[in-house]
């Protein structure tokens, strides 16, 4: 495939992502505004970062008025899973495409986005993520000023019901895998006890909430890569 | 008025741009490390899950809401979350679920 029909591939691949990032994203609009950030802070960080667990991460710490520090590292270890994803990506892109080309293709390397890309037969070609990029990065966008702008107009208790459901999310993508995996799901108890444990134990719940986020995931993920490592051809 | 909003905004795209870019341009071998490897498979899970819980209990909050309403409300929206993501709904309807159950309690509670 040449450049342009590579990028017509992924666009096209790209447009079922852009829609699911949008209701996901307007969420992220509401909350950022709900905490205090304003329309236009909300939208540059979602065109910036393209990142959902890391952007909710990110504005928690904003409001906590935590250290830039606190910032680097929580951003560092909800997203280190993308440098996984970059590295198998570094393997399957064409060996003849300028060097710089990864530079762009790095930037929209998201679960999703990442998830179409290594289903493609063969060798990678840039412009198949530029592509996808190009229908999913609007969607992740404008779904954050549409929420964004909204949540600015909605009434509290419409707030107070649409602040559980980036949760709901979230448990709609680590349940089901932990249904069928015994390994994950102790995983996920055993963060969700951690984490409990911090915020009621007397001096452990003082430590910032993206550092509690940090140690809990460093010490289930290590200890339960550790006990229960993964065979070849899963994850 | 949030302080620094901009460095933050500046701090977290730049790690996170980092993270992604490194592996992509000075890599060219794969990570064989079964450990490393492992780890990272489970990190998503293990940070969602400890972002989710206990926080989704004091998230409902609105002006003059006593706290066990919040809390009830809270607990709610994590029993409909687990509940309909147990199911294998999608995403936006798990959300939609467990944001009608807090909406749902508040209103029943706050009758009384």
């Amino acid at each position: 495939m040449n450049g342009k029909e590579s990028f017509f591939k992924g666009l096209h691949d790209g447009v079922p992502i852009g829609l699911g990032y949008f209701a996901v994203s307007f969420t992220f609009g509401i909350a950022a505004v709900a905490g205090g950030l304003s329309i236009w802070q909300a939208v540059l960080i979602s065109l910036s970062n393209v990142t959902s667990a890391g952007q909710f991460a990110g504005i928690e710490i904003m409001f906590a008025a935590g250290s830039f520090w606190e910032m680097a590292l929580t951003e560092l270890i909800i997203n280190l899973r993308y440098s996984l994803m970059s590295f198998s990506i570094a393997q399957k892109l064409r060996r003849d495409v300028p060097f710089a080309h990864r530079f762009l293709v790095a930037f929209g390397m998201t679960d999703e986005i990442f998830a179409v890309s290594a289903s493609q037969e063969g060798k990678l070609h840039p412009f198949y993520s530029y592509g996808a990029m190009c229908a999913a990065i609007p969607g992740w966008t404008l779904g954050t000023l549409l929420g964004a702008v909204s949540g600015s107009i909605l009434p509290d208790f419409i707030m107070s019901a649409l602040s559980v459901a980036i949760y709901g999310m979230f448990m709609a993508i680590i349940i089901p895998p932990a249904r069928k995996n015994k390994a994950v799901m102790a995983v996920v108890i055993a963060a969700m006890l951690l984490s409990t444990l911090f915020a009621v134990v007397p001096l452990l719940n003082k430590i910032g909430s993206g550092f509690v986020i940090i140690i809990v995931t460093l010490i289930v993920a290590g200890i339960a890569a550790a006990v229960a490592p993964i065979k070849e051809g899963e994850s | 008025m949030i302080k620094n909003v901009y460095i933050y905004i500046l701090v977290m795209a730049s790690v996170t741009y980092l993270i992604r870019m490194l592996p992509l341009v000075l890599s060219r071998k794969e990570i064989t490390s079964t450990f490393v490897r492992s780890f990272l498979y489970y990190v998503p899970y293990a940070c969602l899950a400890a972002m989710t819980f206990p926080a989704i209990l004091s998230a409902p909050a609105a002006a003059d809401m006593p706290m066990y309403v919040t809390y009830a409300a809270g607990a709610a929206g994590f029993a409909a979350a687990i509940i309909s993501a147990y199911k294998n709904l999608s995403l936006l309807k798990v959300a939609v679920i467990a944001c009608a159950a807090v909406f749902i309690v508040e209103r029943i509670l706050l009758l009384f």
